[in-house]
């Protein structure tokens, strides 16, 4: 059964990936691309990994969809046709050829998929697991980890989300505040 | 659509539900899945659903943008002071057990204070950046 859902779990998702590449209105783009993120969560919580689906659904599939329409109002929806078309590309594709099979050769190397013995479980997954519940003295281990156990990455991560608004405020905020100086009133009453 | 009788009055009514979704998701981090991050965002979904129905000014005025810039720094502030809390109560930065008079107490209240700040600035930069985007087009 859940050989099954991952089947078809990936089968959509590859078809939504195709889907994005070859749809050149970007309306469509943005909805395939919450819904490629809705499928993403889907497969995670396959996974059992709950507190990353739930994350997907509700940044990937939910916030950026509505930025993505907010940015979609400023540039429009409609891709422009690419310069050259009709001729086979070799160089292009000869370099996501080789990249393809450099990362599936890289792939071999991986110890198996869903394998108790893997590394990954026995170095401090297994502190975490036995020792939260004294430690901590919290059911959720993901979230013993994330603020207790590991809490300098997420503080880490709270920057760095932090210098995302920073970004996007020096990007769209200072020029378009200057300019709106006079036309400020103008909005206002069109919102009458 | 600020004419749609539906919308105005089914937007009003799931606001308030949404904001409640987002404070369960954070205060029942411990047990389940969630935690600051996505409250944070759950939190700005509601703001973004009253602005599509509502209109940015109407909002605004609700939630102004200086409001929201601040909560972004004031959560990074946070979470980094609780370091500094439990560095001056003589432990590691962030070691949260001696924030209470048992240590699992402390951690309690030691994760509960850093997810705070993860949804404080994830709802300002998130609701900074929306204010932004959607914001951009009509001042011109």
């Amino acid at each position: 059964m859940e050989t099954a859902t991952d089947i078809v779990l990936l089968a959509l998702l590859a078809a939504t990936a195709v889907g994005l590449v070859r749809i050149r209105n970007l309306f469509a783009v943005v909805m395939l691309a919450g819904i490629y993120s809705l499928l993403s969560a889907g497969l995670f919580t396959v996974l059992d990994a709950v507190d990353v689906a739930f994350t997907e659904a509700a940044v990937g599939a939910g916030i950026s969809t509505v930025l993505f329409l907010g940015a979609l109002a400023l540039v429009g929806h409609r891709e422009k046709k690419p310069t050259r078309t009709g001729r086979m590309q070799v160089l292009p594709l000869a370099v996501v050829l080789i990249t393809g099979a450099a990362l599936v050769y890289g792939t071999m190397d991986l110890p198996p998929f869903g394998d108790a013995a893997n590394p990954v479980h026995h170095r401090v997954a297994d502190h975490y697991l036995e020792e939260t519940y004294h430690e901590i003295g919290v059911p959720n281990v993901v979230t013993a980890v994330l603020a207790s156990y590991r809490g300098y990455d997420t503080m880490g991560e709270t920057t760095v989300v932090f210098a995302a608004a920073v970004g996007v405020m020096l990007l769209l905020g200072g020029g378009a505040r200057r300019r709106r100086g006079g036309a400020a009133p103008a909005s206002e009453s069109e919102s009458e | 659509m600020r004419e749609e009788l539906v919308l105005r009055v089914g937007a009003k009514v799931l606001a308030p539900f949404i904001v409640a979704f987002a404070l369960y998701v954070h205060f029942h981090g411990d047990y389940s899945p969630g935690g600051g991050f996505q409250a944070g965002v759950i939190l700005v979904a509601a703001f973004v659903l009253l602005v599509l129905v509502y209109g940015l000014e109407a909002v605004q005025q609700v939630l102004p943008p200086r409001f929201v810039q601040a909560c972004a720094a004031v959560g990074v502030l946070l979470y980094a002071g609780t370091g500094i809390v439990t560095m001056l109560l003589g432990a590691n930065y962030l070691g949260y057990n001696v924030l209470a008079h048992d240590p699992e107490h402390g951690q309690h209240y030691g994760i509960l204070l850093v997810e705070a700040g993860v949804l404080i600035t994830v709802f300002g930069v998130m609701a900074t950046i929306f204010y932004h985007l959607a914001g951009r087009g009509r001042s011109e």
